[in-house]
């Protein structure tokens, strides 16, 4: 259990700001901030919620890219899901390793969930949003084409991890 | 960049009547997006859901945020997990740490990325 819960968070927003800074880059990135939050209620009980996967990393070769490299929205039966995946993404490469998918994408674990019947159920597809540092491609183009699809698998809610 | 970006996703899905549940381990970043509901893995970035190899563990942080899914009332709703990460005391200062010793490497590694993408200066794009 945790034993060091009175550390302090890392400030990663600090922490990457110095870092470019160093980098040489003479304007800082500006996050995304809203004042404002959208809240959607379960519109069923848990034990009957279809649920979908939604992580960052992507499939181990270069099919989920566009024709200038960049990321794309990209699905996966659950069933068929690769053992590894492409993680070359921002994430502490010196403390851990994202050999283990289950880390990052759950679907063994929601399988047990599913099982011990604390929910309703896996969606088909799991899906990678894509990193993108600018905001409106994800919220434009991304964000969109995944409430698409899991409209399309009939998700009554999202999972989401980050790296 | 990957926890801004499924806090977008989540933000996106949820005013379309989809609810969210997230889990990550950089609660600054989400807190200042703005997200509904959060599991925080006070782990390095990496393992959002449990050490690995750990499928017990996994497998309880995941119920924690599903448990969360339903019992949520309101936006901006973070819970901790109860899991810590492993005896390793200097991780918190690892992640993108700048000594005095990097400084010269790192503004030469800053040039040859925008060398590489034919850029002067520009606003950072991190990963």
């Amino acid at each position: 259990m945790n034993n060091d819960a009175d550390a302090a968070p890392v400030p990663y927003m600090e922490r990457t700001r110095n870092y470019y800074r160093a980098l040489g880059y003479d304007k800082d990135y500006v996050w995304a901030r809203f004042d404002e939050v959208p809240f959607a209620p379960l519109p069923k009980p848990l034990a009957e919620l279809n649920v979908a996967l939604i992580a960052t990393a992507g499939p181990p070769d270069e099919s989920s890219r566009d024709a200038h490299g960049r990321r794309r929205v990209w699905s996966c039966n659950v069933d068929a899901a690769p053992a590894r995946f492409d993680t070359d993404l921002a994430w502490d490469k010196e403390s851990t390793h994202t050999d283990d998918r289950e880390t990052f994408l759950p679907i063994d674990a929601m399988r047990r969930l599913v099982s011990r019947g604390v929910v309703g159920g896996l969606a088909r597809r799991f899906h990678r949003a894509p990193t993108d540092y600018s905001h409106a491609k994800t919220i434009d183009q991304d964000a969109p084409e995944l409430l698409r699809r899991l409209r399309e698998d009939k998700a009554d809610a999202a999972l989401l991890t980050a790296l | 960049m990957c926890h801004q970006t499924v806090s977008l996703v989540a933000r996106h899905l949820e005013a379309n009547g989809i609810p969210t549940v997230m889990i990550g381990s950089a609660l600054d970043i989400v807190e200042h997006c703005g997200t509904p509901r959060f599991v925080f893995s006070d782990f390095p970035l990496g393992n959002p859901c449990g050490h690995p190899w750990n499928p017990d563990m996994q497998t309880r942080t995941v119920e924690i945020a599903l448990r969360l899914l339903q019992s949520a009332t309101a936006p901006r709703t973070t819970v901790r997990s109860p899991f810590a990460w492993k005896p390793d005391p200097g991780w918190r200062e690892r992640y993108n740490r700048v000594r005095p010793e990097d400084r010269e490497r790192l503004l030469a590694l800053g040039d040859s990325r925008r060398a590489a993408q034919g850029l002067a200066r520009r606003t950072s794009a991190p990963a």
